[in-house]
């Protein structure tokens, strides 16, 4: 079947631990959404502003994350003589989103180049009918389809940037009028005009001009990209814009797949340390207190060595490159994920022992309930607001994390693209000068955008969720 | 009028809740005199703690002054910029709050937080300030006040602190001291020292006092003048025993018939059906008409007006014509029988809890909760256990139903073996003795839908048959507790706090138990619900056969439901005989302190008050000999050395040295005036003429 395809679908670890989770977030929604008393909150989020202003761009983030988790390894071009049944395929595996950013990712440069630029950040000898000069040589791909860059530049860019910003706007009253046709086909077109025209206490006002801002944005680059280094280029020639993109999925990964490792152990040590109490309480605090007292740069960056002996040692269990680097990214989620579980496991602690001496945990352990059935049905449920509130909280947090790491040198792969390998290599360039400054600023913008957009979140969360922040009338 | 230290008129208050406007009080109209205790009585949600707080212009955020006046010695305070109002609060008018514990600032000592007031009110500072602080923690009463001044809030105990916050509100010689709930969080017999300090203050310098309460009793015995308010209007008013005598609008009369010390023992509690109405919405007519059992027709669509003077009428265009309500006889209480041998007895119980401290976690000591308990429940009867918080009569509770673990002694169901029960066999067992808690709002799980609450019981002891039978059998436990079988999908958020009681209860009916501990079933609850579940349980007993164990420092709720009454005092039981003995002639002098401190809407039935010196002991370590020696007035050199055997005395037992048993017949114990004179036991001024 995949000769037929053209190409052979591959899941790696992470994309398959990524597609789960979607799948467990889908569940829990629909749960959600059948239960009125789960619900309630949740449309309180729903009509907090910056709330569902910073839902919309985690979406946006999570879609090229997602798209980006596809991959699947080309077919390669059959070799004259090949028997008719083999079909080779690509060692290099590519992503969905590879596809649709399709040449982006194989317009190399030689080397740097600024944003938007249409000549080298470099002087190099060039080879003329003058004899050798020295001189910027113009880029091979960036305005490359402009014949005079000095008088044509200027408006090349404004017209693409006009033509990009009209399609933006389009694609967004598209997406908007197509989300307002789902509401309910009958008064769409009314339904549309009063999203946009609301007044501003309104929070769909707000997601509307939010996706309206974000497919102008999106429209704006896209047409430039085209022709252009959106954000220029590294060091190798390889443009910043498309590392930005493939780093958006290592954050997110890093960001997620570390809670499902956090998650088990926090809930299942914390809700038992605090219920048990006694001497299961006294083994799982000092676990802890011993794991939060060992710096957790320290340990990371042993497990991160040890991984890295293992791949080198059994280089047969790696097919491809990227298999290669998704290992030591899943590797370092778990590493993550056991050295971050102790926030989580405190909190619940706490708010177990406040729980079980409540009277329904009373009143059920009076009718003969087993301890596993009064966790379950009457704990869990009471701490799933903290759980929820943690999850989203640590997120941001992750991501800085990887960054951090990365930078430091015990982070992901270094061939895998992300914000902390982006930052690595950046630095020392910026001691140049003039600086080449581009590199660090787009990974600094984006990386901002998206922790910002989570805080965010998580705040609304938090402030629906957690029946102790009470909300404030006007008065 | 001259002789007005406040007069409130039409005052509005809004509340926002979430873009809704809630008029949580509609033109109030007060008038307080000075030198005398007005009293502003109303069950929870009804606005007088909003009042209170608008009286001073303290509202919360979401509140705010909708209209009215607030006149001040002829001044509107509320036309006062802010910045003047600061000069008038804390020195022309205090207030108190209910709970010491947090409106002490736990990191200042008590004479600062006293000086604070006084630096800032009358400028005094120094040894001047410290003198005048020393003097007013005298004058509430505080002993060493010496010692005390740089003491920290958590060194006091609950009533201590409410001693002192009365001294920061006297410091700055207010006209007018306004004390919300003042008592509420306190013990009976703290309570009654409060009161009686209160009373004193107010007599000495004639200060006026405006008490905010909900305890028809506390102001039978402080106040002059009342006015009683219902869904945020005043719905009458007049001298205190205009009001509580002879009440005219309906509210108040069915509020009175609702408590059982009024109504006894013999008689159906009256009970006001429903709950107080939504206040956002426009009420047509008069607010109370929805539950009032005297509703005609022009009561639903006209608003009653003001009837009377401000300080003497009714909020009811009818009362002339209301007809007394009829009385519902019950049978009365049987009385108790020791037929064979007890449904449950408990046998020398201890309860200990250790105390751990130091590196090893080692035990350095126990909290004797309970210390030797004896009591016996028959079948198809109620025990009440009557005591102060802290006496460990929750713990008893507990252990009977098996949810924490006895240090010593034994604990028989039935004839059987009941404390040594354990796994599978107590499983089994669970069924016979259920519990209801004290607050229905943590007894339960937000989470869980009614249906799921009732039968999670049912399906942990298999009772009940196949879920469709169980699911009957939900329909039958509501109809039984008087809940519609619509209630079954319903989440407990969506129940009033009487509601959840009843769902409680059902929930321990479900699994069919021959004993329920009853823990404080009503103490969180308003008068009026109080009645409905105290007509419930008592209408279940005789239904049902169930026993009860009545946990309650209510004696007016143990002489409704009770048989016989244990009363107990730190961790041992003290008294324990047939109810009406013991509630009408106590022999133990802790038993006779406990019912005199409790404040009695008949004021003629006030017993004389015995005072009762200092608070309960830590159960930590109790005092030597007698437990209550130290607080007692007929303590002697026998009492601090010897624990008191059982004395068999008129029909019941008591531990008390100075009890003469003489062949059955009951010969009081001398009365012995305390040393320093018979201040101990203070006369309690009669209320107003």
């Amino acid at each position: 079947m995949s000769a037929f395809l053209g190409f052979k679908p591959a899941l790696l670890w992470t994309d398959a631990l990524l597609l789960l989770l979607v799948v467990a977030v889908l569940l829990v929604v629909r749960h959600i959404r059948r239960h009125e008393h789960l619900a309630a909150p949740w449309r309180k989020v729903a009509l907090s502003r910056a709330g569902m202003v910073s839902a919309t761009v985690l979406m946006v983030f999570a879609t090229i994350g997602l798209l980006d988790s596809m991959h699947y390894r080309p077919e390669l071009p059959r070799e004259p003589g090949a028997p008719a049944g083999a079909v080779r395929y690509a060692v290099e595996m590519r992503s969905l989103l590879d596809h649709l950013l399709d040449p982006l990712p194989v317009q190399v440069e030689t080397s740097y180049s600024a944003p938007l630029a249409t000549q080298a950040f470099n002087k190099t000898s060039m080879e003329s009918d003058s004899g050798t000069v020295r001189d910027y040589p113009r880029l091979k791909f960036g305005g490359a389809h402009l014949s005079d860059s000095n008088t044509q530049w200027a408006t090349d860019i404004s017209a693409r940037v006009l033509r990009g910003t009209l399609w933006g706007l389009a694609t967004g009253l598209a997406i908007l009028l197509f989300a307002a046709f789902v509401r309910g086909p009958a008064q769409a077109l009314s339904r549309l005009f009063r999203w946009l025209v609301g007044n501003g206490d309104d929070a769909v006002h707000c997601v509307a001009w939010t996706v309206l801002a974000l497919s102008v944005l999106g429209g704006a680059v896209a047409t430039l990209a085209q022709g252009y280094h959106v954000f220029g280029t590294d060091k190798v020639g390889q443009d910043v814009l498309y590392q930005i993109l493939k780093s958006i999925r290592t954050a997110l990964v890093i960001g997620t797949l570390t809670t499902l490792v956090t998650l088990p152990i926090g809930v299942v040590l914390g809700i038992a340390a605090g219920y048990f109490r006694g001497w299961i309480d006294d083994v799982i605090q000092y676990l802890y207190t011993t794991l939060n007292s060992i710096p957790g740069v320290l340990l990371i960056a042993a497990a991160v060595l040890m991984t890295q002996v293992f791949m080198d040692t059994h280089p047969e269990a790696f097919e491809t490159v990227t298999e290669r680097a998704d290992f030591r990214l899943l590797f370092l989620c778990l590493i993550l994920g056991i050295t971050s579980w102790t926030g989580l496991a405190r909190l619940l602690r706490g708010e177990t022992l406040k729980l079980r001496e409540l009277e329904y945990v009373q009143a059920a352990q009076a009718f003969g309930v087993s301890s596993a059935a009064i966790i379950g049905r009457h704990i869990v449920p009471n701490v799933m607001h903290i759980i929820l509130i943690s999850l989203v909280m640590d997120f941001s947090g992750l991501v800085l994390a990887e960054a951090v790491l990365s930078y430091v040198g015990v982070g992901v792969d270094p061939s895998m693209i992300s914000f902390g390998t982006m930052i690595n290599s950046a630095r020392l360039e910026m001691a140049r000068e003039p600086m080449v400054w581009w590199a660090l600023a787009a990974a600094f913008v984006v990386m901002f955008v998206l922790v910002l957009a989570a805080n965010l979140f998580a705040d609304a969360v938090r402030d629906a969720l957690d029946p102790r922040t009470r909300v404030r009338g006007v008065a | 009028m001259s002789d007005s230290v406040l007069r409130v008129s039409d005052l509005d208050v809004d509340l926002h809740l979430g873009g809704k406007r809630v008029r949580a009080v509609a033109g109030v109209g007060l008038e307080i005199r000075r030198g005398e205790t007005f009293a502003l009585l109303g069950e929870s949600g009804c606005g007088k703690s909003m009042t209170a707080l608008a009286l001073m212009r303290l509202l919360p955020d979401v509140a705010g002054i909708a209209g009215g006046q607030v006149r001040l010695d002829d001044e509107d305070i509320l036309q006062r910029p802010e910045a003047l109002m600061r000069e008038l609060r804390g020195r022309r008018m205090a207030m108190i709050f209910q709970e010491p514990m947090l409106s002490l600032n736990p990191v200042m000592t008590i004479g600062d937080q006293i000086g604070e007031v006084l630096t800032g009110h009358l400028g005094l500072s120094g040894a001047a300030a410290r003198t005048r602080t020393i003097e007013l923690l005298t004058a509430v009463g505080i002993a060493d006040p010496q010692r005390r001044i740089r003491e920290y809030p958590f060194q006091l105990s609950g009533g201590m602190k409410q001693r002192v916050m009365i001294a920061m509100a006297l410091a700055g010689e207010p006209e007018l001291l306004i004390a919300d709930e003042p008592t509420t969080a306190l013990d009976v017999t703290i309570q009654a020292q409060v009161l009686d300090l209160l009373r004193r203050l107010q007599a000495e310098r004639g200060m006026s006092l405006l008490l905010i309460t909900h305890d028809l009793g506390v102001v039978a015995n402080m106040a002059h003048q009342v006015a009683v308010m219902y869904a945020g209007q005043v719905v009458e008013s007049g001298s205190c025993e205009q009001v509580l005598q002879r009440p005219r609008h309906p509210y108040t009369r069915l509020l009175l018939t609702a408590l059982p010390e009024i109504t006894g023992s013999n008689q159906q509690l009256a009970t006001i059906p429903g709950q107080v109405p939504p206040l956002d919405g426009g009420i047509a007519g008069c607010r109370f008409a929805p539950r009032c059992a005297w509703v005609r027709d022009d009561c639903r669509s006209r608003a009653p007006v003001w009837q009377g003077e401000l300080r003497d009428g009714v909020r009811c265009p009818h009362v002339a014509e209301l007809a007394p309500l009829p009385e519902q006889l019950r049978e009365p209480m049987a009385r108790p029988l020791h037929v064979g041998p007890p449904l449950l007895q408990v046998q020398d119980v201890q309860v200990h809890f250790p105390i751990r401290a130091g590196l090893l976690q080692r035990q350095v000591g126990a909290v004797k909760a309970v210390d030797g308990v004896n009591l016996a429940i028959a079948a198809g009867q109620t025990l009440a256990l009557v005591g102060e918080s802290g006496c460990g009569k929750t713990t008893v509770g507990k252990a009977i139903v098996r949810l924490n673990r006895l240090t010593a002694g034994d604990i028989r169901y039935a004839g059987q073996p009941w404390a040594s029960l354990d796994g599978e066999a107590l499983r089994r067992q669970r069924s016979q003795v259920q519990i209801v808690f004290q607050d229905p709002y943590a007894s339960l799980d937000p989470r869980m839908r009614v249906a799921d609450i009732l039968m999670e019981g049912m399906a942990s002891l298999g009772v009940g048959g196949s879920s469709a039978e169980r699911l009957a059998r939900v329909d039958r436990l509501l109809d039984q507790v008087g809940l519609p079988a619509a209630a079954r999908w319903r989440y407990p958020h969506e129940f009033s706090g009487g509601q959840r009681q009843r769902i409680a209860i059902a929930r321990a009916l479900a699994v069919e138990p021959k004993l329920i501990v009853c823990d404080e079933p009503t103490s969180a609850l308003d008068v009026s619900v109080q009645a409905q579940i105290l007509n419930l349980l008592r209408d279940l007993q005789t239904e049902l056969g169930v026993a009860y164990l009545l946990i309650s420092h209510n004696l007016s709720v143990v002489e409704y439901l009770a048989h016989e009454v244990a009363v107990m005092y730190l961790g041992r039981i003290v008294e324990q005989g047939e109810a009406k003995a013991v509630l009408k002639r106590p022999q133990h002098p802790y038993t006779q302190a406990l019912l005199s401190a409790i404040p009695r809407v008949d004021v003629a039935r006030q017993p004389q008050r015995i005072q009762l010196n200092g608070e309960l002991p830590s159960p930590a370590d109790p005092p030597t000999g007698c437990h209550f020696n130290p607080r007692c007035a007929h303590a002697d050199r026998l009492c601090r050395q010897e624990y008191p055997p059982v004395t068999v005395a008129d029909g019941r037992e008591v531990r008390c040295h100075h009890i003469v048993q003489t062949g059955g017949a009951y010969v009081p114990a001398p009365l012995k005036p305390a040393l320093g004179g018979d201040d101990a036991i203070s006369k309690l001024p009669q209320g107003p003429a």
